[in-house]
């Protein structure tokens, strides 16, 4: 079939190994291909040339802490769920030279930064993360200040998702409604079934990408509704699994009741469970740099030995570091206890006061690369089983 | 050389002195001022090295403007040094885990150091040293510190920057944890279940052992909200010896107060 594009909302189907086309038309039209591979242990977000750089046949067991790859008995390239990266640093990323300065006559000259890298196009966005790029849209896009790096990157970003066709033990997007179905945020959503990729555009771009790839072709009422099963049948599952008991040596099943959380932490705010967290805390700041959603950074201004040329440069932080609370009389939050509360309330609390959504996706990151495996659904329960 | 020959015009007036001092060590700190090849054309321009032995020949007499103290004190004459020193310095930046914490070297304060002696000297008789190895902070105010084994030398050019601009050098003091995440090194002990020190240990080195998927061994030292009981706690729940988690705390910064109360007691629980 030739023609230009493919309307947004059809659904086609490529046979599993014409997925090279999709990379290749992706680096043809400009794009920087990052997609899923296996890196020291662990699916990472890196750039991507070959199909036969995805994880095919692998899993990834996650607990509170840990993270195994395990080889499948399924053959997916895409059954392993969501890895220490997430589509955050290729938008926000976690070191940036905004301006450079320059003291010329007494006066300083201020030179923007231009964004030099190439349009990345990421494949194996899962709907959590899609969720969690629309909050950090309002984040760094709505409101008076627009941020202006992260527009560029944002206005040019491609995602092809992947509906996911099982969950670890630390994914709970059931509860935070944000998944497992993707049903928008996507340029291209795939599916994947035993032989083949069901792919739905959810773009022009998508849609004009899609239709230069070899191979595809419309796909039967029977195979869409197949597809779409496949994500119903994984919402069940995780719904019940979490209700039963888990068979001995598996995982807890994650959920979290999000009823009303907002006013449950809001008045909670000296409940014993803040010191309980903060003896298992190491405030080592992992559960922020992997949340797809803390946007927290800290701008410092490097000058060299003559002060006269100065890089303003913009760096990843985190609530549970000294500097983030540093004002003239010191440090505001000096206990690991407030700045655990200060980011949990933050997350599930506060951010709904300020953007009007939870700043939780259900991920699990924070739980599985917490190196004591915290977990803020049992934090959340426990407060709520004895909240006053 | 005369101070005056070979000037430029523009050179400032009055340049601020520095002068490195070396204590118990191995001139590997010392070694990053002459390391940061790209910078030290400017910083001798900005500065005057009125004292540095392993650079130049020539010395020029006290009081400085910044004295970079190398090493531990680990003799009686080192701590009468350091005394003399400190009255010569306006400020006293120490430069490295010996002068921060004591060194490697500390791991004697845990041992009988005579027997040492007797065991590794043919003429013991020479020897006079203290019992201890100890920071220089023990002995003196110290007015900033540089962490690391060696220290970072982009950190060190931050400090004389920030000293000669007259603000206050900007040197981070959270985890490894947050160098290695930014990077996008995957985490060694979550996927790979090796005992690691990152999260308590503060930043700076630009987290190079984890990048190599190995531990961090906390050449840095304690992070600033250290937790070190939590963390050895979790890894003994992995199958972990206390042996090794003693031998892991007890390293270059080992005698460090919080790495120092931690290896403690997990002896103490080990004796139990």
């Amino acid at each position: 079939m030739s023609v230009s594009t493919i309307p947004v909302g059809s659904t086609v189907s490529l046979q599993k190994l014409r997925l090279q086309g999709l990379i290749d038309a992706l680096t043809n039209a400009g794009y920087q291909v990052i997609g899923p591979q296996i890196a020291d242990g662990a699916v990472v977000y890196d750039e991507l040339d070959s199909l036969e750089q995805l994880p095919l046949g692998v899993i990834d067991e996650q607990d509170g802490g840990r993270y195994r790859l395990e080889r499948s008995n399924d053959a997916g390239y895409f059954d392993h769920v969501v890895g220490p990266h997430s589509l955050k640093r290729y938008l926000f990323p976690p070191q940036e030279t905004l301006q450079q300065l320059h003291l010329k006559d007494g006066h300083w000259n201020v030179e923007p930064t231009p964004i030099h890298d190439k349009p990345v196009a990421v494949i194996g966005a899962r709907s959590c993360d899609l969720h969690a790029v629309a909050i950090q849209d309002r984040v760094f896009l709505e409101g008076p200040y627009v941020d202006p790096g992260y527009r560029v990157r944002r206005e040019r970003l491609f995602v092809v998702s992947v509906q996911c066709r099982r969950a670890a033990a630390t994914c709970f997007c059931h509860s935070m409604k944000t998944g497992p179905r993707a049903s928008r945020g996507f340029d291209l959503s795939l599916t994947e079934l035993d032989d083949s990729f069901v792919i739905e555009v959810g773009s022009d771009q998508g849609g004009q990408i899609l239709a230069s790839v070899e191979g595809w072709k419309a796909s039967s009422a029977a195979i869409v509704d197949q597809a779409k099963e496949q994500s119903v049948q994984l919402e069940r599952t995780m719904k019940q699994r979490a209700d039963a008991d888990p068979a001995a040596g598996t995982s807890r099943p994650r959920q979290l009741d999000t009823h009303d959380v907002h006013d449950l932490l809001l008045n909670n705010l000296d409940h014993p469970r803040w010191e309980q967290v903060a003896e298992r805390c190491l405030a080592c700041a992992n559960c922020t740099m992997v949340c797809p959603t803390c946007f927290c950074s800290s701008v410092t201004e490097v000058a060299d030995l003559t002060g006269e040329h100065v890089r303003r440069e913009r760096t990843w932080a985190s609530c549970f570091t000294a500097e983030h609370s540093l004002l003239n009389s010191g440090v505001v939050r000096n206990s690991t206890k407030s700045r655990y509360r200060q980011w949990l309330t933050h997350k599930l609390a506060t951010w709904i006061d300020q953007y009007d959504t939870s700043g939780c996706v259900g991920c699990g990151r924070c739980i599985t690369w917490c190196p004591v495996g915290i977990d803020l659904t049992e934090e959340v329960a426990a407060i709520r089983e004895t909240a006053s | 050389m005369s101070k005056t020959s070979n000037q430029k015009s523009t050179e400032p007036a009055n340049k601020p002195t520095v002068a490195v001092f070396k204590f118990a060590s191995c001139d590997g700190c010392q070694l990053s001022l002459l390391d940061a090849e790209d910078e030290l054309l400017a910083i001798a321009h900005h500065v005057e090295i009125a004292y540095f032995l392993e650079a130049r020949t020539r010395t020029l007499d006290g009081p400085y403007d910044i004295g970079l103290v190398e090493g531990s004190i680990t003799t009686e004459h080192d701590a009468e040094r350091i005394r003399d020193i400190r009255k010569q310095c306006r400020y006293l930046v120490t430069i490295g885990a010996c002068a921060t914490a004591g060194g490697i070297q500390s791991l004697r304060n845990w041992a009988d150091v005579d027997e040492f002696i007797q065991q590794v000297y043919a003429t013991p008789q020479y020897i006079s040293t203290l019992a201890t190895s100890t920071a220089i902070a023990d002995h003196v105010p110290v007015d900033f510190e540089l962490r690391g084994c060696p220290i970072n030398k982009d950190q060190l050019v931050e400090l004389i920057t920030a000293l000669v601009i007259g603000r206050v050098p900007r040197v981070p003091n959270y985890s490894v944890c947050v160098e290695c995440k930014r990077r996008g090194t995957v985490c060694v002990a979550v996927a790979k279940g090796i005992s690691c020190l990152g999260p308590v240990t503060q930043a700076g080195c630009g987290a190079i052992c984890p990048a190599f998927n190995r531990d961090c061994f906390g050449c840095y030292g304690p992070q600033e909200f250290v937790n070190v009981t939590s963390l050895t706690r979790r890894y003994e729940s992995q199958g972990e010896s206390r042996e090794h988690l003693v031998r892991l705390v007890r390293n270059f910064n080992g005698y460090a107060p919080a790495f120092r109360a931690a290896s403690d007691a997990l002896e103490e629980q080990s004796h139990e």
